[in-house]
């Protein structure tokens, strides 16, 4: 217990000595674009992979599961669309997020302090976690809000397919379906939790990776330990925000 | 010049520096000396704030550096060029990019006159027409050299340079150490170097600091190390037979000198040179 919030003051410190007037903006705009080109180029192909097929699934499963006649078949869409909306695109990308964006930053960071490049940024007098943190942090901010809502199309897109494509439901009930009961505010409530989680995706692995001391063998315990804590906390965060924001 | 004043360093209950007095003088190599354990990098890592100080005060050229503001360190900072053991390339980046990131950082000179230093500097380190390969392309020299050219890239005040020779063969350390020692007196640095090399500590010792449980406990040039009487000093220095007869003839060829600077003519007539006293103006501090 101790440790732990030992951590978490070092968890605040860092984000709060993260703020500092940069040295030369250009070098630090450089480097938030080649995060966002890391972290959100970098994540496209995954993320368009599982959306699909958590999009097609959920559309099967649903449809297994719904038997009843007195459900009508765009029901299918419905569900499909909302589970997609509300939980799959921001909470399942956001954790497979924390496995590939996480133990990337992590092991990055926890690279360049134990071969002591963190050392050497240092001593030229640069803020070392204003320019190796902060830009990951803002990129994951941009970026992947931006994944999880190209997740939410290609999910749909995903499930009308293969409902399509099994004969379950036709193209134009699956269309109607999507279209009925539609909440914007679904949307909303995913993307203020994806924000959440994308702060959690990149704040924890670099807290993790920049705070490593050791070897080879350190890096690799960081960075686990890096998505394994930040699943834990998306997983909490899940929950919170549900419960604050879904009445 | 730096000047270190009572500086006690400790980690949890382990006091690592225990009130260190030293002073490192400008145009020279100072040389941190001691055994694993006793303190050199811990003392090092403070003197560029790496560490905080627990107590005490470390001057460049008068200012305080442990009473400054992180604007006024940012400052000094900007002055002090710093090689790593393990070099510290980044390894992304090509030797072109490595020594150039400085000057992109912290000046807004012209692409071609950035390039044109880059050039200056590895020609000066013998790394002429490496600029597009990556550390990962480099030999152990080639890296340290490349970190040499990435610190001395905006001009420093001071180097500081921990373990030069680690992983390299002693032809490559030489050439290291005498790159660094031609270096500092070229541009007139101020440079410390964190070594328990003994080549290094004889050939460019101008300044030598030997560190003892925490302590400083002897100080003095690689001409009045030899004389020392300082046994802790003595056993680290020429730790093994090869050296003690090292030291024994650079004693006789160094009081040879001596003698005759000091027109001690007796010793020439004698057919065989004698051993004198240590020079006048004392090396040691507690020898």
């Amino acid at each position: 217990m101790k440790k732990f919030l030992g951590d978490l003051g070092k968890y605040f410190i860092m984000l709060r000595a993260m703020f500092s007037k940069p040295e030369n903006w250009k070098m630090y705009w450089k480097e938030f674009m080649y995060q966002c080109t890391e972290i959100g180029i970098g994540s496209l192909g995954i993320v368009a992979i599982i959306s699909l097929f958590i999009g097609a699934v959920s559309t099967l499963q649903t449809a297994y599961q719904l038997t009843s006649p007195l459900v009508p078949i765009s029901a299918i869409a419905q569900v499909g669309r909302d589970t997609v909306i509300l939980e799959f695109a921001p909470t399942l990308v956001c954790i497979v997020l924390a496995g590939v964006v996480g133990s990337k930053i992590a092991s990055e960071l926890g690279n360049m302090r134990v071969s002591e490049q963190i050392d050497a940024l240092e001593i030229m007098g640069i803020n070392t976690k204003t320019y190796l943190v902060l830009p990951k942090i803002l990129a994951s901010l941009i970026t992947i809000p931006m994944l999880v809502v190209l997740s939410m199309l290609l999910g749909i897109w995903g499930g009308r397919t293969a409902g399509v494509m099994s004969g379950i439901i036709s193209a134009d009930q699956y269309d109607k379906g999507l279209l009925e009961g539609f909440l914007p505010y679904n949307v909303f409530f995913a993307l203020i939790k994806t924000y959440a989680f994308s702060f959690i995706i990149s704040s924890i692995p670099a807290f993790f990776g920049y705070n490593v001391s050791g070897g080879a063998v350190e890096i690799g315990r960081s960075s686990t330990k890096a998505v394994v804590v930040s699943c834990v906390a998306i997983l909490f965060a899940d929950y919170v925000l549900s419960a604050l924001l879904l009445k | 010049m730096i000047e270190v004043k009572d500086l006690k360093k400790g980690f949890g209950d382990k006091t690592v520096l225990n009130g260190v007095n030293a002073v490192m003088n400008a145009g020279k190599c100072n040389l941190i000396i001691g055994s694993s354990g006793s303190g050199k990098t811990v003392f090092m890592k403070c003197l560029v704030g790496l560490f905080a100080p627990s107590s005490g005060h470390i001057l460049y050229n008068g200012n305080d550096f442990t009473e400054m503001s992180v604007e006024g360190r940012k400052e000094i900072r900007k002055e002090i060029g710093m090689l790593f053991q393990g070099s510290a390339l980044f390894s992304s980046m090509s030797v072109e990019e490595n020594v150039v990131f400085p000057l992109d950082m912290f000046t807004n000179w012209s692409r071609k006159k950035k390039l044109d230093r880059v050039n200056e500097v590895l020609e000066r380190v013998n790394l002429k027409g490496s600029n597009k390969k990556f550390p990962g392309e480099l030999s152990g020299g080639m890296m340290k050299r490349v970190g040499i050219a990435r610190a001395i890239v905006l001009n420093p005040k001071y180097l500081f340079v921990d373990e030069p020779n680690s992983g390299l063969d002693p032809q490559t350390s030489g050439l290291i150490d005498q790159l660094i020692h031609d270096i500092t007196m070229e541009y007139n640095i101020t440079t410390v170097v964190n070594t328990h090399d003994m080549n290094s500590v004889m050939e460019i010792g101008d300044h030598i600091v030997y560190m003892y449980q925490g302590q400083k406990e002897w100080e003095g040039n690689n001409k009045e190390i030899i004389f020392s009487k300082n046994e802790r000093l003595n056993h680290f220095i020429f730790a093994s037979e090869f050296l003690r007869d090292a030291k024994d003839m650079r004693m006789l060829e160094e009081t040879g000198k001596i003698a005759n600077d000091r027109n001690m003519a007796e010793l020439t007539n004698e057919n065989a040179p004698t051993l004198v006293p240590p020079p006048e103006e004392g090396a040691s501090v507690t020898s």
